[in-house]
C-alpha cells in the first residue's frame, strides 16, 4: 500500500523534476521571480491595503468601527450562521461520504454529481431559489405566511444559502480519502466483533480527522465570507439580517470608508488565520499519514 | 458526540437571540437607496417624538437598495411596515403584486404620498474638464455617462425620463428624434450598477466617467463627503421634478400590530421636523416654510417639469418605457 497523499496533485518528487529539466538557473530564477512577483502583486499588495486602509484613520476609529451596534450584530449573525450551517454540513459531509466510499448502492453516481452542485451553481441562483421556494409568492411562501413563519428576508433563509453554498466542502475532501484507505480497516473491526456504530466512530473517523478538519476549516472560511447567495436572501436590514460582508457594502455605500476596510479587514484576517491553519494541518497531517500508524 | 452537543447548544443559543427582537415596537422601513443619511436622523427625531406623544419605545430598522430591487424584496416577502421608496411606479408595483399596500395608497397622505421631492442634475469633475453644460453634451463623442439600470433603480429611471423631457423639447416633440437621442446617450454609458448610490460610488470612488446623472441630493452629499474640491453640480436647462413616494405597508403593519405607529411615522415626514430634516439633506420639502432658510437657498433655479404634464402618468411611461421589452430594452439592446 503507498503513502499517496490526499490529493494527488504532485506525482514526482522535486527531486525527479529537477534532474529532468534542462533550464538553466538564469531562467528557473526569473520564473520564480515572475510567479512570486504575481503573487505579491495580486494576492499581497491587496491585503496590505486593506489592512492600511483600514487603519488609516488610526486604531480608535478602527476599534471604533468594530464595536458598534450594527457591526456588533454583523458579527455575532455571521458566527451564528457558521456555527449553524458548519457543524450541519461537517455531518452530512461525513454520512455523504461514508455512504459513497464505503457502500454501494443504486444512485451513488446521482449523489457524488449532487454533491458538487453547489460549486456549479452560482451563489446568485442560490438565493433565488430559496426565495422562488419560501418567498411570498413562492412554492411554500403563503403557508408559511399563514403560520407566521420567517424565512427568506430572515435568520433561517441567510443560514440555507449559506447551508447551500457550502455544503461539498466536507464531503468533497473526505471521499477521495476514504475511497483511497478502502474498507479493509472496516471490515477487520466487524470480522472482531465491533457494531457498524463502533467500527465508524473507532475506525472510520480516527482515519480521516485531519481531512475532515481541513474540510471544515474551508467550510467556515466560506460560510463566513459567503456574499452573493446571503445577499439575495437577506433583506439588507441594517443590525438585523446584515452578515459581515454585506455589512462592508453597506459600510461602503455609506462613504465610510474606515468602518468599510476595518470590518473587511477581520474577514481577511479570517482568511489569514484559515491558510496558517490549512497549511499548518497538510504539513502535519501529511506527516501523520506518512509515518503510518494504523496500516 | 460533542459536535451534536455543540450544535444543539448553538441552536437554543440561536433561539435566546433572536427572540428580543419583538420586545419592543419595532419598524422596518424599506426604502432607496440615498436616503440612509436622511433616515438615520429621522428616525432618530420620530423615535423621540413617539415617546413624548405616547411613552413608547420605537425602533426603526433599515433596510436600503435600488428602488425596483427593494419593491421586489416587500412582493416576495420582506416584512417592510413602511416604504419610503424612489417612485410611485415601484409602490404601485407592490399594490399590484400582491396585498402590501392597498390600490389606494397613493391618495392616504397629502401630495400624492409625496413628503419631499428632488430633481436630477450632473455631477462632474472638479473645473468641468469636458465642458459638459446641458442634457446635449452627454451625447457627444467620447463622453462617458455613469447612470444606474432603469430596471432596477428609481434614480435612473427619473435620469432617464429627465433626459427626454430635454429631447422632447429640443426636438419639438419628435417622438423617433428623442427616442434616437436617448439611444445615443445610453450607447455613452460604461456601467449600469443596480442602485444610485452604486452608480455614485462608480464615479466619485472609482473614478469612472465624465458625469454623473444623479439625484439632486445625491449629487450634494457627494460633495459634502467626499470634497468640494474634487466635484462640482452642473445644473442642465431643463429637469423633472422627481417624486419620492411613501407607503405604509398596511397589511405587513397590521399583522405586526404596527399600524398606528407606522401611520404616524410618514406623517410626521410632513411635519415642521420632518420637512426641516428633509431640507436639511438636500431634499426639497414640500412645506418649504418649516424649513432652514440657509437650507434652502442651497437649492438651484431649474426649469422643473413633472412627469404628470410631459408623459401623462407614471402607469403610462413604466408599461411603455421600462417593462420588458419596452422602449429602454430597445435602447439597450441596439447598444450592441
Amino acid at each position: 500500500m503507498s503513502d499517496t497523499p490526499l490529493t494527488a496533485k504532485a506525482p514526482f518528487p522535486p527531486a525527479v523534476i529537477a534532474a529532468t529539466t534542462h533550464e538553466t538557473p538564469g531562467v528557473r530564477h526569473a520564473l520564480t521571480a515572475v510567479a512570486l512577483t504575481y503573487l505579491a502583486l495580486f494576492l499581497l499588495l491587496p491585503l496590505v491595503m486593506v489592512f492600511a486602509e483600514a487603519l488609516r484613520g488610526g486604531l480608535a476609529a478602527y476599534l471604533s468601527a468594530l464595536t458598534e451596534p450594527d457591526a456588533v450584530s454583523a458579527i455575532e449573525l455571521t458566527l451564528l450562521v457558521a456555527a449553524i450551517s458548519v457543524p450541519a454540513n461537517m455531518l452530512f459531509g461525513l454520512a455523504a461520504a461514508w455512504a459513497i466510499a464505503k457502500h454501494d448502492f443504486r444512485g451513488k453516481t446521482v449523489l457524488t454529481t449532487l454533491i458538487d452542485l453547489p460549486f456549479s451553481v452560482s451563489p446568485v441562483i442560490a438565493g433565488l431559489i430559496y426565495v422562488l421556494l419560501f418567498g411570498l409568492h413562492g412554492f411554500l411562501g403563503p403557508w408559511l405566511r399563514e403560520h407566521d413563519v420567517e424565512i427568506v428576508f430572515a435568520v433561517p433563509g441567510i443560514v440555507l444559502a449559506t447551508v447551500f453554498v457550502t455544503l461539498p466542502f466536507v464531503a468533497r475532501e473526505l471521499i477521495p480519502l476514504m475511497q483511497e484507505q478502502g474498507t479493509a480497516d472496516e471490515e477487520a473491526a466487524l470480522s472482531l466483533g465491533a457494531s457498524g456504530f463502533q467500527t465508524f466512530l473507532r475506525v472510520t473517523l480516527p482515519n480521516v480527522r485531519w481531512a475532515l478538519l481541513y474540510g471544515v476549516l474551508l467550510c467556515n472560511a466560506r460560510a463566513m465570507g459567503e456574499f452573493g447567495a446571503v445577499s439575495v436572501v437577506s433583506g439588507h436590514i441594517r443590525g438585523y439580517t446584515n452578515t459581515l460582508p454585506l455589512h462592508v457594502e453597506v459600510l461602503y455605500n455609506e462613504y465610510n470608508f474606515v468602518a468599510a476596510f476595518a470590518v473587511a479587514s477581520l474577514l481577511a484576517s479570517l482568511a489569514i488565520v484559515t491558510l496558517i491553519a490549512k497549511s499548518f494541518l497538510q504539513w502535519w497531517y501529511g506527516d501523520a499519514l506518512a509515518s503510518g500508524p494504523k496500516r | 458526540m460533542r459536535s451534536i452537543q455543540t450544535l444543539l447548544a448553538f441552536a437554543v443559543l440561536a433561539c435566546g437571540w433572536m427572540a428580543p427582537g419583538f420586545a419592543d415596537t419595532t419598524l422596518l422601513n424599506v426604502s432607496y437607496d440615498p436616503t440612509r443619511e436622511l433616515y438615520e436622523d429621522f428616525n432618530r427625531a420620530f423615535a423621540e417624538h413617539w415617546r413624548q406623544e405616547t411613552g413608547e419605545d420605537v425602533t426603526v430598522r433599515m433596510s436600503h437598495g435600488g428602488s425596483g430591487k427593494q419593491a421586489r424584496a416587500v412582493i416576495d416577502g420582506l416584512a417592510a411596515d413602511v416604504v419610503t421608496l424612489a417612485l410611485s411606479a415601484d409602490i404601485d408595483a407592490i399594490a399590484e403584486h400582491g396585498d402590501a399596500v392597498p390600490a389606494d395608497w397613493q391618495t392616504k397622505l397629502p401630495n400624492d404620498s409625496a413628503p419631499y421631492t428632488s430633481t436630477i442634475v450632473f455631477l462632474v469633475r472638479k473645473g468641468n474638464p469636458e465642458g459638459i453644460r446641458d442634457w446635449d453634451d452627454l451625447v457627444r463623442e467620447g463622453i462617458e455617462v455613469i447612470t444606474p439600470n432603469p430596471k432596477t433603480s428609481g434614480g435612473a429611471r427619473w435620469n432617464y425620463l429627465a433626459a427626454w423631457a430635454f429631447a422632447d423639447e429640443a426636438y419639438g416633440g419628435d417622438a423617433g428624434k428623442s427616442r434616437d437621442f436617448l439611444a445615443r446617450l445610453y450607447r455613452n454609458v460604461p456601467v449600469l450598477d443596480t442602485g444610485a448610490r452604486g452608480s455614485t460610488t462608480t464615479f466619485v470612488q472609482r473614478g469612472i466617467g465624465d458625469v454623473l446623472l444623479a439625484w439632486e441630493n445625491e449629487a450634494f452629499l457627494a460633495i459634502e463627503e467626499l470634497g468640494p474640491d474634487k466635484f462640482e453640480i452642473v445644473v442642465p436647462s431643463v429637469s423633472i421634478v422627481a417624486q419620492p413616494t411613501v407607503a405604509v405597508a398596511e397589511a405587513n403593519a397590521r399583522r405586526n400590530g404596527t399600524f398606528e405607529v407606522a401611520r404616524a411615522y410618514l406623517e410626521y415626514l410632513y411635519s415642521p421636523v420632518g420637512q426641516a430634516l428633509a431640507a436639511k439633506h438636500y431634499y426639497r420639502p414640500v412645506s418649504p416654510e418649516a424649513a432652514a432658510p440657509e437650507d434652502l437657498a442651497r437649492f438651484p433655479d431649474i426649469k422643473l417639469v413633472t412627469v404628470a404634464e410631459k408623459f401623462g402618468s407614471w402607469a403610462k411611461v413604466q408599461a411603455s418605457e421600462f417593462a420588458d421589452g419596452g422602449a429602454f430594452d430597445q435602447i439597450f439592446a441596439s447598444r450592441r
